[in-house]
């Protein structure tokens, strides 16, 4: 990708106008996301920096759109319903993804396609046909506008990032481990437990962030579904934006903005680390 | 191998031949994995598989016409609607007797709703006959209760159409002031025998004040319909009249000497309901009717294309209705754009962090997987203060001296809006895809080109390009599919202008409740996206799905 010496004049341009390029593109993707960052401690209530900001004048700065958005109960509420949903809604979607991820990575599956069609087939459908279809079912069997209407149907969202995280560190699985264990004597049970278990963590881990994440952002299938007083988080942003638009917004943004930091880098230590575990070599 | 030796089938450990013992094993092995997978594909199915196949239910079913208007929809079978002339009486007072019981039950509103997606106006037509209904054939009672005031007494009816004990039970309950269950209603066999037509319309308002009213049918006098069925019985039956015993000979007799005589007028509801709605007398509502009567229909499906059926087949709705296919082309002709977008801005960035050293491609990833692990309200709450008339984007362009101050771009509430937004959370499912491909592409094969003498160019286009390709082919179908199905930022930047197909699947469930619109719009939307998928499928198979 380095220069070569003998780079002629129109290369050595182009080599360094593509490298601008790409740098703004970079910009492109980062800038919307670190933006809303300076804008949240906005001492005013407006969307733009301020004349005082931009000068750097710390009476331009403050943390009101903070302490609105931890003493509102309009937006307490919300958070502590996401905090409700989400990790129920996880546990669900793991405990059954990485039982069906195991006995999907054995051999001799009957119908294995079809299965894997059925288990992806929530990531796929569009959310908003499946919020459709969840609502018009829900309400005939009675779950549409409760909390459980809503955390199965974030549970079965999050199964297929379950399921392909899961099935990704089972390819890598040495079957030979578990007969091994077998022939010590360990029943499958505890083979399960003290073998395979911690070698697969990683990809288990993986998929419960991937399945709170998408629980924890969901809004399509919520603002169907749930009742006023499930308010999420992202439904409360969603008003928000819609409405009545208030900078408290960018406050609650910048919250999960440190959370999504948190999940990637917890995410790239856990793939590291099964890198190291299954014996492939760090990139 | 073969299981045959010189000394019989080959024997496994325990006794048994080993091909039966490897089978068992195998079988065994199936189910183990299947029990594994069980719980979860129950779950899969219960909750999500079965509300699709709901959706799917939803837009062929129409049982409201049947359900609400049995009556009338069993008359208008021998109809023809492409006679051009109105249906004949016995048709007229089918809807009577029928929409007596929905009005009651207020179900002809729900029908009024349904019926006005095909034909609007329909909804307030239902309305006001419905208001009028109870008033027609009015003469007829009067008539009765001039011949006798007996008739004016509800108590009359039911002591004469119901059975004995039903009567005693119900009088009971009325001393006691209804705290407990009501007796249901039960005909007399002798009325039933005697009196069919009297029988059949009292039965249903009896069960109708039960019912729906939790009233008593000894405490109003009955519709007019009893007592035209009660004229019509005698007068077809005279011998009828000496059933019931001698008390009540004197009142029977007396209405079938005035029906002989002529005296009772004839029921008119042709001529009912042409007074209550003009539009009654012309074949039109009916052959709505009789159009949407079957328990299911395609009209849905041919509403969310923009089409209708009429009595003469299916038919282009008037231009101002048409929506449903320029909304399908604007979702599928701005997605185009926006993954077109997603090509040109993830191709370079895709190339340079898969031919940087692998320390700084890692570093500059995490660019690309930020924004992909960000909440999409978040983004799209940046793009909303980001693109105002007075957001910063606006105010850097003034300050730059690019753009006047009173003229500001519009960014936002249009489709620039939504095509910039979308780009933008779109981009990394671009990235993502192109990068796994080039990641594979030697970068030994650009070498060679170029010392074979190829241009810079050359060497690109005909060498690295053609490689690159499936990575294309991947996120290009990818941003599709996840762009057509886009609901929250289009709804939100979009404006009128700017939104999608989905915006307006919403808005038939959430606002103007026509439930089978939506699920027609979404099963359209639904077939675009598997097919799009199944595509996907052969061109990267669904197990090759990476996730960051």
């Amino acid at each position: 990708m380095s220069l070569p010496v003998y780079a002629t004049a129109g290369q050595r341009l182009w080599h360094y106008a593509f490298r601008v390029i790409c740098g703004l593109i970079f910009f492109f993707l980062i800038a919307p996301i670190i933006i809303i960052i300076p804008l949240s401690f906005n001492a005013q209530d407006f969307f733009t920096f301020s004349p005082e900001m931009l000068r750097l004048d710390p009476a331009g700065y403050s943390l009101k759109h903070y302490h609105d958005f931890f003493t509102n109960p309009d937006w307490q509420l919300p958070l502590w319903n996401s905090l409700a949903i989400a990790p129920v809604a996880t546990l669900i979607a793991v405990s059954l993804g990485t039982l069906a991820a195991i006995g999907l990575s054995q051999s001799h599956v009957p119908f294995k396609g079809t299965i894997m069609a059925i288990l992806i087939s929530p990531m796929i459908v569009p959310l908003i046909i499946s919020a459709a279809g969840m609502y018009f079912f829900y309400s005939r069997v009675g779950l549409q506008g409760t909390y459980w209407g809503v955390v199965l149907a974030h549970a079965v969202l999050g199964i297929p990032f379950v399921i392909i995280t899961v099935t990704a560190t089972l390819v890598g699985f040495d079957r030979s481990l578990t007969r091994a264990a077998a022939s010590l004597g360990a029943g499958p049970v505890r083979t399960f437990f003290m073998v395979q278990m911690p070698l697969i963590m990683p990809g288990v881990v993986a998929g419960a962030l991937f399945a709170f994440i998408t629980s924890f952002d969901e809004v399509v299938v919520v603002l169907f579904l749930g009742a006023p007083g499930d308010k999420t988080l992202p439904w409360q942003m969603f008003t928000g934006l819609r409405e009545q638009i208030s900078p408290t917004i960018l406050a609650a943004a910048t919250v999960l903005v440190s959370i999504s930091v948190v999940l990637l880098v917890t995410l790239e230590v856990l793939r590291r680390r099964s890198e190291r575990l299954r014996g492939m070599s760090p990139t | 191998m073969t299981d045959q030796t010189a000394n019989g089938p080959m024997l496994a450990a325990d006794g048994t031949p080993l091909k039966q013992s490897l089978n068992r094993a195998l079988r065994r092995q199936k189910l183990r994995a299947f029990l594994l997978i069980a719980p979860l594909l129950i779950f899969v199915l219960v909750t999500f598989i079965a509300p699709i196949g709901d959706m799917l239910f939803r837009s062929v079913q129409n049982d409201i016409v049947a359900d609400t208007l049995p009556r009338t929809v069993a008359a208008l079978s021998k109809w023809n609607a492409e006679s051009g002339a109105p249906p004949e009486e016995p048709v007229y007072r089918a809807l009577a007797s029928d929409l007596l019981i929905a009005v009651a039950e207020k179900t002809h509103t729900q029908l009024g709703t349904r019926l006005n997606y095909e034909d609007s106006g329909f909804s307030s037509l239902l309305r006001g006959t419905g208001r009028d209904v109870d008033d027609m054939g009015e003469d007829v009672t009067k008539a009765l209760v001039a011949i006798d005031p007996i008739w004016d007494e509800p108590t009359t009816w039911t002591n004469l159409l119901g059975e004995p004990a039903w009567v005693s039970a119900q009088a009971d309950w009325d001393k006691a002031g209804g705290k407990t269950a009501e007796p249901p209603f039960v005909l007399s066999p002798v009325a039933q025998q005697n009196l069919p037509l009297t029988s059949a319309a009292f039965a249903d308002f009896a069960r109708v004040m039960q019912t729906v009213k939790n009233d008593s049918p000894t405490e109003k006098r009955p519709w007019n319909t009893v007592a035209i069925g009660l004229t019509e019985d005698l007068k077809a039956n005279p011998a009828a009249a000496g059933a019931f015993g001698t008390e009540w000979q004197p009142a029977l007799s007396a209405i079938v000497a005035a029906a002989q005589m002529g005296t009772i007028p004839a029921a008119n509801f042709t001529a009912a309901f042409t007074e209550s709605d003009k539009a009654w007398a012309t074949p039109q509502p009916w052959s709505i009717i009789k159009i949407f009567s079957p328990r299911f229909t395609s009209g849905y499906f041919l509403n969310a294309v923009d089409l209708k059926m009429t009595a003469d087949g299916i038919a282009p709705r008037a231009d101002s209705e048409r929506v449903y296919i320029m909304l399908f082309l604007r979702t599928m002709i701005l997605s185009l754009a926006i993954t077109g977008t997603c090509i040109l801005l993830g191709y370079p960035v895709a190339w340079l962090l898969a031919n940087l050293p692998p320390r700084t491609a890692n570093l500059l990833m995490i660019l690309v997987l930020l924004p992909f692990w960000t909440s999409l309200l978040v983004r799209t709450s940046a793009w909303k203060v980001l693109l105002q008339q007075q957001g910063v984007i606006n105010d850097l362009l003034v300050w730059a001296g690019l753009v006047a101050d009173e003229n500001r771009l519009v960014l936002i509430n249009n489709q620039t809006g939504t095509i910039i937004a979308m780009t933008h959370i779109l981009l990394p499912f671009m990235i993502l895809p192109l990068y796994s491909v080039m990641k594979t592409i030697p970068p030994s094969y650009l070498r060679a080109a170029k010392s074979l003498g190829a241009t810079d160019w050359t060497a690109f286009w005909r060498v690295y390009f053609p490689q690159s390709i499936p990575g294309i082919g991947a996120g290009s179908i990818l941003v599709f599919i996840l762009a057509i199905g886009y609901y929250i930022t289009p709804e939100l930047v979009g404006g009128a202008k700017g939104v999608f197909i989905s915006n307006r699947i919403a808005y038939h469930i959430g606002t103007s409740l026509n439930w089978g619109l939506a699920a027609a719009l979404g099963s359209l939307l639904l077939i675009v996206v598997l097919v799009l998928y199944w595509v996907y499928d052969r061109i990267v198979g669904i197990d090759n799905v990476k996730l960051g």
